[in-house]
């Protein structure tokens, strides 16, 4: 585990509901934002790192003109993982680990309007025994659902009551199902967005923010790929990323969970050992808004922003992969 | 930071089409004879990071999801690492980050393609609007820099063909090669029909089902590796694909991650320093443009060490003894084939294409339109 000390001193994001810019025009307004807002231009970057996935547009190197965009002129170290940008955040802390560069800029875009999302998502599971299925997202989010359900782990009344409470809508066990067991208001609501996250380490953190979000303890884990190789009910990778981020215990103020099924709430929530105490999503989480490829970045960004706002702790979940098959877990605090 | 070294290296068999094995199949592959090499099972191993280019290629998005069992990563931290043809290298080098944060000990990484699973020229060429067309696959892009080159450093004609016969004999004493064409010479290489003048058929890279796969770690966990390869330095650099002005021959994201390479490494003679080479060549004339891309030769006059033999098996500067990607390309693992053939030379276990003596050697990947750089320095003595 990392020792030296780096925190989350920015974030900004925009979400809309559809695009009607690419992704370099959604870019450049939240990097221009993530920057300014503590004084930074990209020259006083020292390491850049994204998250995206070709899939979302449906053609290769999604990500190669955004290089455009962050006017990487002199040339820039950077990396992209074809990840969620959560994932792009946990290279950059390990990259500040080194010493020798103290800044990072972390960002991700997505724009799942470009095509229909759920069912691409399905050319994510095994190609030759699960994929030629064509389960799509929503049927493998009810599947592990129904699961949750026969397990006794939550009800379709507390679904709709979560659902309610991220999508600050009113919401009822009497609306149609979308895929039995899952009604709408469960599942995610996919958006177009991008976001950027600006870490800082030691005295720079501290000079760029009045209130860093230090990052405690930083850990993500994977389980296996089929859904019959592992347990629906129970997320275990969720558990071994929590044990290496320290956030079983923690005692967060708030928790930022990247559940896209209102059921992955309840299961998380218990993965993580959150107390009664503990804020879930108040951001609204993925229920309320999914920029595919982003949201994980974004549970990142508005648990740190509880932490800049007065929060002494926070936690934030970000995943990949059919029902929560891969796991990242970081604990963030004031100091 | 803490020291890292490889200490196992593994990769397949190299074809245009395995279809004797799973997606699954063909990285394990390259992983379990990383790991006999390392002497090591799954279970010694902390993390996984895998790469490759686009998920487009086999038509699976974000694979390493499904891969997660194949590469033994349950339970454990695992990564994917895209960023167009450098991929490979900066795959090697967010797996050393890993090891010299302090975070693991013991990382696996791999780098795959299996581009028979469909057709890479053609996933390359779609236009998209206010973006420089690739037209007919990578070769249609850079075909125009090739000739801006040859204008600029009036070489002669033939120095394509001659690195194209280096690399291709080169290839006959590598047993992983893809191609091999043991009656290659510079007449055979010069008859090939002209593809995207001036690069023959024969001048470039062949499209390659195949993986590559390294066991890095820290000093104290070497195990009963006594022959690593120490990380002496690695570095990447991009810059932006388009802008007025912009020099795409020699490009400075390239020369900047050299330089700060050597300075890393305390290099300060390129030349005399460094003992051999695995450098990106997928199409011929791209290696002399490397070579003073990275300070090997003057601008204009890359093309020299190529024609003089600095280059060649017997040459002070060996480049691509392995064949290179002219001989073997499975896009996402060419990277990363370069990083370990030069881990192999200086562990001394490149066998019938070993460089007597190697003591540096360097590993270098490029992708995009000549604009991301991925590249690493590997010491047979601890730095």
């Amino acid at each position: 585990m990392g020792e030296r000390e780096i925190a989350i001193v920015s974030f900004a994001e925009v979400i809309v509901e559809r695009s009607d810019r690419d992704d370099c025009e959604l870019l450049l307004p939240v990097l221009k934002r993530a920057l300014g807002d503590v004084g930074l231009t990209q020259q006083d970057i020292g390491f850049t790192v994204s998250g995206s996935s070709d899939f979302l547009g449906g053609r290769p190197f999604a990500f190669v003109m955004a290089t455009d965009v962050l006017g990487a002129w002199p040339p820039i170290r950077e990396s992209h993982v074809e990840m969620d940008g959560a994932f792009a955040l946990y290279e950059a802390w390990v990259r500040l680990q080194h010493g020798d560069l103290d800044t990072a800029l972390v960002f991700a875009f997505g724009r799942p309007s470009q095509g229909p999302l759920h069912d691409v998502m399905s050319l994510q599971l095994d190609p030759y025994y699960m994929a030629p299925l064509r389960p799509d997202a929503l049927s493998l989010g009810a599947l592990a659902a129904r699961a949750a359900l026969d397990a006794g782990l939550t009800s379709e009344d507390e679904l709709a009551r979560i659902a309610g409470e991220r999508r600050g809508v009113p919401t009822s066990t009497s609306e149609p199902y979308l895929r039995e067991p899952l009604r709408a208001h469960a599942t995610p609501t996919l958006r177009d967005g991008a976001a950027a996250i600006v870490l800082a380490a030691g005295d720079g953190a501290r000079a760029l923010s009045k209130r860093p979000a230090w990052i405690r303890g930083l850990d993500h884990r994977i389980e296996p790929h089929s859904l019959g190789a592992r347990s629906l009910t129970r997320s275990v990778s969720t558990e071994q990323a929590a044990r290496g981020a320290g956030a079983l215990g923690f005692g967060a103020d708030v928790a930022e969970l990247h559940a896209r099924f209102a059921h992955e709430e309840p299961l998380l929530s218990r993965a993580l050992e959150l107390p009664a105490s503990t804020r879930v999503n108040p951001s609204g989480g993925a229920l309320a808004q999914d920029p595919v490829m982003v949201t994980g970045l974004c549970r990142l960004g508005h648990a740190a922003r509880a932490v800049h706002e007065g929060a002494a702790r926070a936690i934030a979940h970000a995943t990949s992969g059919p029902c929560l098959q891969q796991n990242l877990v970081c604990t963030l605090e004031a100091r | 930071m803490n020291r890292c070294a490889v200490i196992g290296i593994g990769q397949t068999r190299h074809a245009a089409k395995r279809d004797d094995v799973s997606l699954a199949g063909l990285v394990r592959e390259a992983a379990l004879r990383a790991l006999a090499d390392a002497g090591l099972g799954f279970s010694d191993i902390d993390a996984v990071v895998i790469g490759k280019a686009p998920d487009t290629f086999e038509g699976v998005m974000m694979p390493e999801l499904y891969l997660a069992d194949a590469l033994g990563a349950v339970g454990k931290p695992m990564m994917r690492v895209h960023t167009a043809g450098s991929v490979g290298g900066s795959t090697a080098i967010v797996a050393a980050h890993l090891v010299q944060a302090g975070v693991h000990k013991r990382v696996l990484t791999v780098a795959f393609e299996k581009q028979s699973e469909s057709e890479a020229m053609w996933a390359l060429s779609p236009k998209f609007p206010f973006q420089p067309p690739l037209l007919a696959g990578a070769g249609g892009y850079f075909a125009p820099l090739v000739r801006s080159y040859i204008r600029r450093s009036g070489a002669p004609p033939e120095v394509g063909i001659k690195v194209s016969v280096k690399d291709r004999k080169n290839a006959l004493k590598n047993p992983y090669a893809h191609l091999l064409l043991p009656d290659i010479s510079d007449e055979v290489v010069e008859k090939s029909p002209m593809l995207w003048d001036p690069i023959r058929y024969l001048e470039t890279c062949p499209s390659s089902d195949g993986a590559a796969a390294m066991v890095l770690a820290a000093e104290d966990s070497l195990g009963g590796v006594t022959n690593p390869a120490w990380v002496l330095a690695s570095e990447v650099r991009s810059e932006p694909t388009m802008f007025a002005g912009r020099d795409q021959v020699n490009p400075r994201a390239g020369r900047d991650c050299a330089k700060a390479l050597y300075a890393g490494a305390g290099i300060t003679e390129p030349r005399r320093q460094i003992d051999v080479a695995e450098v990106y060549v997928p199409f011929s004339w791209f290696e002399p443009m490397w070579m003073e891309n990275l300070g090997f030769a003057p601008e204009n006059e890359g093309w020299r060490l190529t024609l003089d033999g600095a280059t060649s098996m017997t040459g002070d500067l060996p480049i691509n003894p392995s064949g290179g990607v002219l001989s073997t390309n499975p896009i996402g693992a060419s990277g990363m084939i370069r990083f370990a053939e030069a881990a192999m030379q200086v562990r001394g276990t490149a066998g019938a294409h070993q460089v007597d003596g190697a003591k540096i050697a360097m590993g270098h990947a490029y992708g995009g339109a000549s604009q991301f750089f991925a590249m690493w320095l590997v010491g047979r003595d601890k730095p």
